[in-house]
């Protein structure tokens, strides 16, 4: 495998690569859980509250909180690619400090999330 | 013997002109999906709150309807995009690859057909 994982000193944005990859991946299974919300709820009233059950209970609650992490390391991490694409930050101290500006807003997000949700009665 | 002339040898070893269209959808849809999945994130700890008919109510709005299938389409479309380059860039075998593209392919498209074709049934009130 190419560039020789074995061989290479860990640094931050090989992690954030590997990571957005990783985190896309995840987010596939997100999609379909998407999707299969969209398919129970048409079902009616009795899939749709098996659905929300499944979501609900703690295994569930572990994937969402899981994807939640993904979703916001993905978009953060996302914008940092489009700025990339747009020929900004590319040296090497703007892209490691991107790196951690994208982990702090990960983590502010699904907290800032998680927190609503627990406020508003949705957990 | 090869009585191919030098330059119909190397014709059609080049890229294939395509790779421009694919990664610049790529981004469309990533610039897209910013503002969508936000508001996603949003609906889905409203509709935590909601029984299967507060869901429906909520649907049937049709700003919330188009939004839900417009973040649906978009994301399956950027999956798809995103999975098959890591197909091409770590399956190596010619049909193993292929079928991996095809299934990728697959799914979201099924997938993605599905979820708006229940949105749009519940949305219209046929649920």
């Amino acid at each position: 495998m190419s560039p020789h994982l074995q061989v290479w000193r860990w640094h931050v944005t090989m992690l954030t690569s590997i990571l957005h990859r990783v985190t896309g991946v995840g987010l596939y299974l997100g999609g379909l859980i998407a999707a299969a919300w969209a398919i129970s709820l048409a079902a009616g009233p009795e899939t749709y509250e098996t659905f929300k059950a499944l979501l609900g209970s703690p295994l569930g609650k572990f994937v969402m909180f899981g994807m939640t992490l993904s979703v916001f390391y993905h978009l953060g991490n996302g914008v940092r690619h489009l700025v990339w694409d747009l020929g900004h930050g590319l040296d090497l101290k703007s892209a490691n400090s991107s790196a951690y500006m994208v982990f702090g807003f990960t983590v502010a997000a699904t907290l800032a999330t998680w927190a609503i949700a627990f406020q508003i009665g949705a957990l | 013997m090869n009585f191919r002339t030098p330059l119909s040898t190397a014709r059609g070893l080049g890229s294939a002109k395509h790779g421009v269209g694919h990664w610049l959808s790529e981004r469309v849809a990533a610039v897209a999906l910013v503002p969508l999945v936000i508001w996603g994130a949003y609906s889905v700890i409203l509709l935590a709150q909601l029984d299967y008919y507060g869901a429906v109510e909520w649907i049937a709005s049709p700003v919330n309807a188009t939004l839900m299938i417009l973040t649906i389409a978009i994301s399956f479309m950027h999956m798809a995009s995103g999975v098959r380059v890591i197909v091409e860039d770590y399956i190596y075998g010619h049909l193993t690859k292929a079928a991996a593209l095809l299934l990728n392919l697959f799914i979201c498209g099924l997938a993605g057909a599905l979820a708006i074709m229940s949105i749009l049934k519940v949305a219209l009130g046929g649920a």
